[in-house]
């Protein structure tokens, strides 16, 4: 009875974390909020198969995992996806170079400084959900389940129905877009 | 010689599968030569580290 106490108060503390992992995979708050309450009703119902071999909280992510491929998959069944093939034209990458392939002087990435020190810095994680959030969906899709959720390209493209050089592509751009947009709002101030 | 935004490619590529021999040699040499490309690597490499954050 206490360590499902004990649970229950560990679940809610990790609800926030959980809500905005599923939202930056599904882009609706609705559907993200559903992901999570099906996580966590199912992380107590089957409470007793956690085996402690993780700790509590990956074990719940874990299920979150699945929920939201779940959602994900019937996102696409619903139609709520733009076709992935027609990105070629990106004006916003394209303007962080010039004709010749170079980088625009206006574009050019300066430093950021040790990894450390940012991921301390709570307008850093602010600037990077705000950039997270303005990316296209497609780009914040793949980007999510491969730098979020850890799958490899190749899964990710079972998973969507895609050529894995698509994916290549699309996170390619999603992590030019990121870079610009976090470079533009936390370095120099700017909103994305 | 390869340009800024083709070196962009293969950073981002590399955060993903093993480059070959050939990508790994005109990455390198390319970053050898551009300081704006090494700090490009170097924010890929940490939006990569960003994505891990989610872990418990």
């Amino acid at each position: 009875m206490k360590e499902q106490e004990d649970r229950l108060q560990r679940l809610t503390a990790v609800r926030p974390r959980l809500f905005s992992f599923a939202f930056m995979h599904l882009r609706d708050r609705s559907q993200a909020e559903d992901a999570v309450q099906e996580a966590m009703m199912s992380a107590i119902e089957k409470h007793e198969s956690f085996a402690g071999r993780s700790s509590y909280e990956t074990w719940v992510f874990g299920i979150l995992k699945y929920k939201i491929l779940d959602a994900m998959r019937a996102q696409k069944r619903d139609g709520r996806w733009q076709p992935l093939e027609n990105e070629d034209d990106d004006d916003a990458i394209d303007r962080q170079f010039q004709q010749n392939g170079r980088w625009q002087q206006s574009a050019r990435p300066s430093s950021w400084g040790e990894p450390e020190a940012a991921f301390e810095t709570e307008h850093f994680w602010q600037t990077f959900d705000a950039c997270m959030i303005a990316l296209p969906d497609n780009a914040a899709r793949v980007f999510s389940l491969r730098e979020l959720m850890g799958l490899s390209t190749g899964d990710i493209c079972r998973e969507l129905g895609i050529k894995e050089n698509n994916c290549w592509v699309i996170l390619h751009r999603a992590r030019l877009h990121l870079r610009a947009c976090i470079e533009k709002g936390w370095l120099k101030g700017a909103t994305p | 010689m390869m340009m800024c935004k083709k070196a962009t490619r293969l950073m981002s590529l590399k955060q993903d599968r093993p480059l070959t021999f050939q990508e790994r040699m005109s990455l390198r040499l390319h970053l050898s030569m551009c300081s704006a490309c090494r700090e490009c690597e170097r924010q890929f490499t940490l939006l990569h580290e960003a994505g891990r954050r989610f872990d418990p």
